[in-house]
């Protein structure tokens, strides 16, 4: 049980994201997790305003089903399965971010810097959190696809496209972190 | 109720990307800035064993639970849209340090902050497909 408890390593974690993947196959299903932001979409009535959002939602309730489960998963995670809550993130990684302005890097599971309830109902807070996720959900129904699609389905199946996907994510995330993020913060 | 099962699949796996910490904004800032073998791990030894899978997929050697072959659909073709939307993504991702399934999964942990992401991410997808019409893709 202790072994539970204590953080995943690498080596268990990969193995068992493909598990899951197989799942999904096995079960005549396919694994990509943004298309459900379109399929919520198209819940909540984007069909009136978009014509691509008029697709018959349905067919979708089972990858729907998906992200419900992960939520279910988190919150299992979260209330039995992990009793310490830190990060154990490099000292040089905690440098960096003290350099930046957080504090306690890593004692907690996210930084209270972006994720705190005062810092959500700040101006600057508020724009980070809904500006971050326009680029996530725009970004990603551009390319055709996210981390799972792209980076694991994608890479696993040898996918030109999802190579030149990849290589985009990291051009993004390499820009942010080392140019944007200093000076947001 | 035959689509149940995938509610467990999923809840196995927002417990494994739970307990891996890949949904800690920490770790994807480690990431990117090189610091921290753990996720190139992760996403490396999915992509392998994914590419060992796919394998047997293609073989024929693993069927669906019907019997049917599997196959894993194409991506679309293209350089712009997976160059310019891979970008824009990785941008979202380094910043909010989700991506959108970690972003469900850290709703179930109870963090607050993260539906305002969600809803932008929501905002972000209906966005791409009321202007795509003007995007090279």
């Amino acid at each position: 049980m202790d072994f539970i408890l204590q953080p995943w390593p690498w080596y268990i974690a990969g193995p068992l994201i493909t598990f899951v993947m197989f799942l999904l196959f096995f079960f005549g299903k396919k694994f990509g997790v943004s298309s459900n932001l379109e399929t919520i979409c198209a819940i909540g009535g984007a069909g009136n305003l978009v014509d691509f959002f008029k697709f018959d939602w349905k067919k979708n309730t089972w990858n729907l089903l998906f992200i419900v489960g992960t939520i279910v998963g988190g919150f299992i995670s979260y209330q039995y399965l992990t009793p310490n809550e830190t990060v154990a993130i490099s000292s040089q990684t905690i440098q960096n971010l003290s350099d930046l302005g957080f504090q306690n890097a890593g004692v907690q599971y996210l930084p209270d810097e972006i994720f705190s309830i005062e810092t959500m109902f700040s101006l600057k807070g508020f724009i980070i959190l809904i500006g971050a996720g326009i680029l996530v959900g725009f970004g990603s129904r551009y390319a055709g696809g996210c981390t799972s699609g792209h980076a694991i389905v994608g890479l696993s199946n040898f996918e030109l496209p999802s190579l030149i996907s990849v290589i985009g994510f990291f051009i993004g995330g390499l820009i942010m972190t080392w140019l944007l993020l200093p000076l947001i913060f | 109720m035959k689509n149940i099962k995938f509610l467990f699949i999923g809840i196995l796996f927002g417990i494994v990307l739970s307990k891996a910490e890949v949904i800690s904004w920490y770790r994807i800032f480690e990431m990117f800035k090189f610091q921290s073998f753990h996720m190139y791990g992760i996403i490396g030894s999915a992509v392998v064993t994914g590419m060992i899978l796919f394998y047997f997929f293609n073989k024929g050697s693993i069927k669906t639970f019907q019997g049917e072959k599997i196959n894993i659909e194409p991506k679309k073709k293209g350089f712009s849209r997976n160059i310019i939307g891979g970008t824009i993504f990785g941008l979202g991702w380094a910043l909010a340090g989700a991506c959108p399934g970690p972003m469900f999964i850290l709703l179930g942990r109870g963090v607050a902050a993260i539906v305002v992401v969600i809803i932008g991410s929501l905002m972000g997808a209906f966005l791409y497909h009321a202007v795509k019409s003007k995007l090279p893709h």
